[in-house]
């Protein structure tokens, strides 16, 4: 079943203001279009509005004035419980049912549109394939069963069950730690490339709006949109003093999130198993690029760690664990910050890109990325 | 209805308080006197107990068992479990106050004791640490850090035990202990019903004094400094928190 | 009781077992009609103190009030509203349990992770649905656990309806035990509460182990 494209979503005018007059609104007249298929973050301090944007979207808040429309139609034309059933909803905390299966799970949404059987078991086993679990060892689990990064996949799952046109995602990658998080956020890009929905994503890092978006609507506090703008265009020409502060003094660094592992020519690391002869070993790893050590790869080709040419020596065959420097890991859609903060802390200053059944694919050093942002110096 | 103004009118009648074969003021001593002894006796075998596992750790599946047993036993159960043992032990003398007594401390063992325990265990391990740090020996620690942490739970479950004693007491005349439950069962069978509702009144009375008296102590007793943390497990009357029957 | 004889007597435990199995039948039905009714009560009074917060302090105040009462007063003073009846008993075995249950339903409904009312909510479950089909299955293990100790509890009152002639396992205790001087019908009216109480409490603890097979998987 094909999934169906994104929904343009608009605001036109939008303001929320609780209680009585008198201090600032927590959203103040909104107005921006989300283009369909996009992915638009929406980032800013803490009172800025930005949950709550989002959260009138499927009217968990209903807006005090203004409109919000999906597609053309406004989100008040239909009951609330209906809307949210045609929208995507993903929360920091994930909030799985506990009571119900990975399956069940994912098959609420589906089930409250009454959907038959057989379309939500096939849907729901196209969803755990879309997000690399396995459903045969999956589909019957409960969630205290899971990892905390399978939890947040399976409710991106979930989400997505019912096939909205429109997915609102608040911090869904914030209780995790910095290495996860990175997977998690290339996986859902590598996701969206397939499916391409209309994403609003809330987020109060930065360097998350920047990697994620298409197009970043900063929020300050009162709740009025400061810039409204693709990340480029953001970091080379912040609309004002707040936005320059708020991105950061370090625009320069942040310039690195725009690019991508993907965008380096990779070079091809010396590859050795276990099993492998020493001597041919040391032999191939002296004919090469002068780099001084070769990657030793288990039977699926996934890295396990770095060899230099001492460790090579003597006869016989290398073993399994004979790598004593572990390897660093990046994969394609990591930015080429995170990656070089990645290479710097490791010993060997070379990063391995690996795909997404963490296989080896290629090289990067601290030279490519920054023979990258030589290139990418002058502002496009 | 007209039976309440019977109860009211025989407690109203000053004679029916000062009899002293049979008077209210009699009973009540008697009453009073009994669940005090108890929970004295309670106290003084419960909490060291209790107080002791919850320090050391050691020795939780007998505090585990002692809350079944006190779950499962009924309160009049015990009146009757001891009874005929000690009129069996020592005859005319195994009447009254002694079975009633004994039964009720019995009763009033399992709150007191797994309470102590729980209030102990619930005492944050850096607290102990630190004290231990500082020089305290074991005694020092258990007086001057534990028990003050733990003292909210552990009088939860010395009010809970009053209560239940005090409750239970009434009951104590069924082996010849006196109390105001006395007229309550005499008078049922004899069917002067103005003392036995009359009697009834006082025993609630009674008993939600005794109630709000160890709330108010409990209150009083805990240092501003401690708060009572949160309880997620079902809760008994009172804020006893108690471990699991078989998992 | 008279010396010489056998302090517990077997021969009278066969030849009662009829009268034995009656009273074991009158508490059963006692404490299972009290819970049933006291569970329903006390569901009705938590969802009326979660929807208006203001009530539970009340309800609260007075069930603690009336479970510090000694049941045979509580018995007793409910006589001139009831009769000398069974529903006299009835009517003070529920209100017991109210106090346990109603603090217990409340908190097991608190205790639903806020993060998955709100997925709930995102999601679109409308709020009956989302009661029913989330928060209630959530927080059974919670609320089965309370009525564990609620029924245990209740085992142990019932013996008290035979002061006033309710018969049940009490009656084995009293009337025909300390009123006769005879330990072993004593024996055996303890000893078969104490029985009743474990079975009740294992057999809820099948039922919530049934009930939340999820619970399983967290360790609980």
């Amino acid at each position: 079943m094909q999934d169906a494209a994104g929904a343009v979503v608009a605001f036109e005018h939008v303001t929320k203001r609780y209680g009585r007059s008198g201090g600032p609104p927590a959203v103040d007249d909104l107005t921006f279009t989300v283009a369909a298929g996009e992915i638009c973050v929406l980032v800013g301090p803490s009172g800025s509005g930005k949950t709550t944007t989002m959260k009138m979207v499927n009217r968990l808040i209903e807006p005090t004035s203004g409109r919000i429309t999906i597609d053309g139609q406004d989100v008040m034309s239909l009951p609330a419980v209906e809307l949210r059933r045609r929208i995507g909803y993903v929360i920091q905390q994930v909030g799985l049912f506990p009571h119900l299966t990975v399956a069940e799970n994912i098959a609420v949404v589906p089930g409250l549109l009454n959907w038959d059987k057989p379309r939500i078991q096939t849907r729901v086993e196209e969803l755990l394939d879309l997000i690399g679990l396995e459903a045969g060892s999956y589909a019957n689990r409960y969630p205290a069963e899971l990892s905390g990064g399978e939890r947040q996949r399976v409710g991106v799952a979930r989400a997505l069950a019912a096939d909205p046109p429109v997915m609102l995602m608040d911090e869904p990658f914030g209780a995790v730690d910095p290495i996860r998080r990175d997977r998690l956020q290339n996986e859902f890009l590598r996701l969206q490339d397939k499916v391409g929905k209309t994403v609003i994503f809330v987020t109060h890092d930065v360097d998350e709006a920047i990697k994620m978006a298409d197009r970043i609507a900063i929020l300050q506090r009162g709740g009025r949109l400061a810039q409204y703008d693709a990340p480029a265009a953001i970091l080379a020409e912040p609309a004002s003093e707040f936005v320059e502060h708020f991105v950061g003094a370090d625009r320069g660094l942040k310039r690195l999130s725009l690019n991508r592992v993907s965008d380096l020519e990779l070079t091809h690391p010396i590859v050795v198993r276990a099993g492998d002869d020493r001597a041919a070993a040391r032999a191939r790893l002296r004919d090469g690029d002068g780099a001084g050590y070769a990657l030793l790869v288990d039977a699926e080709g996934r890295p396990i760690g770095w060899i230099d040419d001492d460790e090579l020596a003597g006869g016989g065959t290398i073993t399994a664990n004979a790598a004593r420097a572990g390897a660093v890991t990046v994969e394609p859609e990591t930015t080429l910050r995170d990656a070089l903060s990645a290479l710097l802390g490791s010993s060997v200053m070379l990063g391995v890109v690996v795909d997404e059944r963490e296989r080896v694919i290629g090289l990067v050093s601290v030279e490519s990325i920054s023979d990258r942002l030589r290139q990418a110096g002058s502002p496009t | 209805m007209e039976l309440f103004g019977q109860g009211i009118a025989w407690l109203a009648d000053p004679a029916n308080w000062t009899d002293p074969r049979n008077g209210i003021f009699l009973r009540l001593w008697e009453h009073v006197s009994l669940s005090a002894a108890a929970l004295a006796a309670a106290i003084a075998i419960g909490l060291p107990i209790g107080l002791w596992i919850g320090h050391t750790g050691r020795g939780a599946t007998a505090v585990i068992a002692i809350a079944n047993i006190g779950r499962a036993v009924p309160s009049i159960g015990w009146l009757g479990i001891v009874f005929p043992l000690t009129l069996v032990a020592l005859g005319r003398g195994g009447l009254g106050f002694v079975p009633s007594v004994i039964a009720l401390t019995a009763l009033g063992i399992p709150p007191i004791v797994t309470n102590a325990y729980a209030g102990m265990r619930e005492v944050d391990a850096d607290l102990v640490e630190a004290g231990r740090g500082m020089g305290m020996r074991e005694l020092d620690v258990v007086r001057q850090v534990e028990i003050p942490v733990a003292l909210p739970v552990i009088l939860a479950g010395i009010r809970v035990s009053a209560v239940q004693i005090v409750a239970t007491a009434t009951l104590a005349a069924i082996v010849g202990g006196g109390t105001l439950g006395d007229f309550i069962i005499q008078g049922i069978f004899v069917r002067a019903l103005d003392r036995v509702v009359g009697a009834a009144i006082l025993v609630a009375i009674l008993a939600i004094l005794t109630e709000l008296a160890f709330s108010l102590l409990e209150r009083r007793a805990i240092s501003p400094g401690i708060r009572r943390g949160g309880q997620t497990a079902p809760i008994e009357p009172g804020g006893v928190a108690l471990p699991r029957v078989a998992g | 009781m008279n010396a010489g004889e056998p302090f517990i007597r077997f021969d009278w435990i066969i030849d009662n077992l009829d009268q034995i199995g009656q009273r074991l039948g009158e508490h059963v039905l006692m404490v299972v009609a009290s819970v049933l009714i006291g569970f329903a009560i006390s569901f009705g009074l938590a969802l009326l103190a979660r929807s208006h917060r203001w009530t539970y302090g009340p309800i609260i105040a007075v069930t603690s009030t009336l479970y510090a009462i000694p049941s045979l007063a509580l018995f007793v003073l409910l006589i001139p509203i009831t009769g000398l009846s069974l529903t006299t008993g009835i009517v003070a075995l529920v209100l017991y349990t109210l106090l346990i249950l109603v603090r217990n339903i409340v908190v097991a409904l608190d205790g639903v992770p806020p993060e998955v009312v709100e997925a709930a909510t995102g999601m679109g479950y409308g709020p009956l649905q989302r009661f029913w089909r989330v928060e209630l299955p959530v927080a059974t293990p919670v609320i089965v656990a309370g009525l564990r100790i609620a029924t245990v509890t209740t085992v142990g009152l019932v013996a008290i309806t035979t002061f006033i002639g309710l018969g049940g396992l009490g009656y084995l205790i009293i009337n025909s035990g300390t009123r006769r001087f005879f330990p072993t019908s004593i024996y055996v009216g303890v000893a078969l509460c104490v029985v009743l109480a474990v079975v009740a409490d294992l057999l809820l603890l099948w039922l919530q182990r049934r009930l939340t097979p999820w619970a399983a998987a967290q360790g609980r």
